[in-house]
């Protein structure tokens, strides 16, 4: 299989890159690492007129974290630099646990964070940690920068919020007041298998006691669940014991909207997000008590 | 300068555009022109007769088109060749000297790590990138390591004993 004829540009800055979308009225796509692309391209789902490649874009590839914990993610972050990144797996837990379990090792080589996200897949990991985190992604267009929050980010299955002429130049992820919680657990029929089912969850900390919740789900619906107010009002202001990891669980798997398929049955699904909930929380709440 | 489409049957017809590229494999400069929608696997394949890089899946299910790209282990059919340009490319023919097979080669030899072989170039190249990030694996390790590559034949056994065994000789050495 190969791709339909494209023309090719492989511009070195973003306001290049811009300004080759811009002259193409829609009919240009932008290739990060070409691991949702490339495959859409060589079956003929894609055949846009005009690749626009960000590869050999420098200054891409940043993770910086501010000096009051918020993180800023690249363009061209690859899935394989956040699964190695040591600060990452200190800071911010719930991405860290995710990145190991993207696609395969080989797919984490090129694909990227900001790619992934800006693919739109409902079953998309990165998706699910964006929701949970409340990240938001910066576009840049030929009027400037704006930024777009997650929720608002994704439109529809494989649809974002991005004009024709726009780049995710980065994704934030807002700091954590007090200590960061989290985790991200996923069943795969095998690696490389989008999820069966998934859970993000991401908490703050203060001492004890939950001071923010944040929770998504992937693989449970025709898009990523949103189930942060779900999570929300089973835990802050509380501390997590069985009562309360047991409320989080029920309520979060009620959030879920899943089908029957070749992954599993409906039920099975929803079953599998509720021991995922009870698995993170209890995860975390052993280690506070190791801590305290 | 060699025109890939001097190697390949079917060149782009006439108007075509192509693009110039330059990129280094297995250590030798080649300077191309190539139509962008060309798959770096293809070029490798046909235009560069390096037939060690094999494809099955053709889907980026399988891993046997398995690359170093700058030393990361890339799926060769997910890649156009454009992207490969001012870079180094390393298939499995670049492993062996003429007189010394690479330690992965001879790990693969001693544990009988291959039976039809047609993984065994991208288990190779895999291995090659997890030994140079982690000289000293676990066996777990090895197992992640080569998640995205599938074999059909072995079950995988022999094939983490053959990586662990390269990770003991490249130690010595
Ligand atoms: C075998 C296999 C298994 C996989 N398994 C999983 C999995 O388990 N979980 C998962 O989440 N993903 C999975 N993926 C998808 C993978 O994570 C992709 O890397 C990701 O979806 C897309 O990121 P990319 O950088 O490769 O983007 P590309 O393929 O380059 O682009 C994808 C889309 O996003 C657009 N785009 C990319 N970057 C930008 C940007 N900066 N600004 C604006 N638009 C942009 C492109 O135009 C294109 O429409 C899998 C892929 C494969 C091949
Ligand atoms: S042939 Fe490339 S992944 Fe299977
Ligand atoms: S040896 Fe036959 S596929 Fe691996």
């Amino acid at each position: 299989m190969y791709p339909s004829r494209f023309a090719y540009d492989a511009p070195s800055s973003v306001g290049e890159a811009i300004a080759i979308l811009d002259r193409s009225n829609g009919e240009a796509k932008l290739l990060a690492g070409g691991q949702s692309l490339i495959p859409m391209l060589k079956l003929r789902f894609a055949s846009p007129e005009r690749i626009v490649d960000i590869n050999n874009i420098p200054g891409l590839d940043y993770m910086r974290t501010d000096p009051d914990g918020t993180l800023h993610i690249g363009a061209l972050v690859r899935h394989e630099d956040l699964e190695f990144s040591e600060d990452l797996a200190k800071s911010h837990p719930t991405l860290a646990s995710a990145a190991a379990l993207v696609a395969d090792p080989l797919v984490r080589t090129r694909g990227t964070f900001v790619g992934s996200v800006c693919h739109a897949d409902p079953q998309g990991d990165w998706a699910a940690t964006m929701i949970a985190l409340d990240g938001r992604i910066v576009a840049q267009g030929p009027n400037g920068r704006r930024e777009i929050a997650m929720k608002d980010f994704v439109l529809g299955p494989f649809t974002n919020a991005l004009a024709y002429n726009e780049i995710a130049v980065e994704a934030i992820i807002p700091p954590v007041k007090g200590t960061a919680k989290g985790g991200y657990l996923k069943l795969e029929r095998r690696i490389g298998d989008f999820a069966t089912a998934s859970v993000a969850i991401a908490l703050d900390m203060n001492g004890a006691t939950v001071t923010r919740a944040g929770c998504a789900l992937a693989g449970v619906g025709g898009k990523t669940i949103d189930a942060n107010a779900e999570i929300s009002a089973a835990l802050v202001g509380k501390t997590l014991d069985a009562g309360t990891i047991a409320a989080a669980a029920e309520a979060v798997a009620g959030a879920a909207d899943p089908r029957t398929d070749h992954r599993g049955s409906a039920a099975y699904k929803r079953q599998v997000v509720t021991v995922f909930v009870t698995r993170i929380l209890t995860s975390i709440a052993q280690t506070e008590q190791k801590a305290a | 300068m060699t025109s890939l489409y001097e190697v390949i049957p079917d060149a782009p017809g006439e108007g075509v555009p192509t693009r110039r590229v330059t990129i280094t494999v297995n250590g030798e400069k080649k300077t191309l022109d190539i139509e962008p929608r060309l798959l770096l696997a293809h070029l490798i394949r046909q235009g560069l007769q390096l037939t060690g890089t094999h494809v099955g899946c053709d889907t980026t299910g399988c891993g046997a088109c398995t690359v170093l790209i700058n030393g990361r282990p890339a799926k060769s059919c997910t890649v156009l060749a454009v992207q490969a340009d001012g870079r180094e490319v390393e298939t499995v023919e670049g492993l062996a000297s003429a007189q010394q097979l690479d330690p992965i080669q001879e790990g693969f030899k001693e544990e009988h790590g291959l039976q039809c072989g047609f993984c065994t170039p991208g288990m190779m190249l895999a291995a090659k990138a997890l030994l140079q990030r982690n000289p000293n694996p676990t066996e777990d390790d090895v197992r992640w390591a080569l998640s995205g590559n599938i074999c059909r034949c072995t079950g995988y056994q022999n094939i983490v004993k053959a990586v662990l065994w390269a990770a003991d000789k490249m130690r010595e050495q």
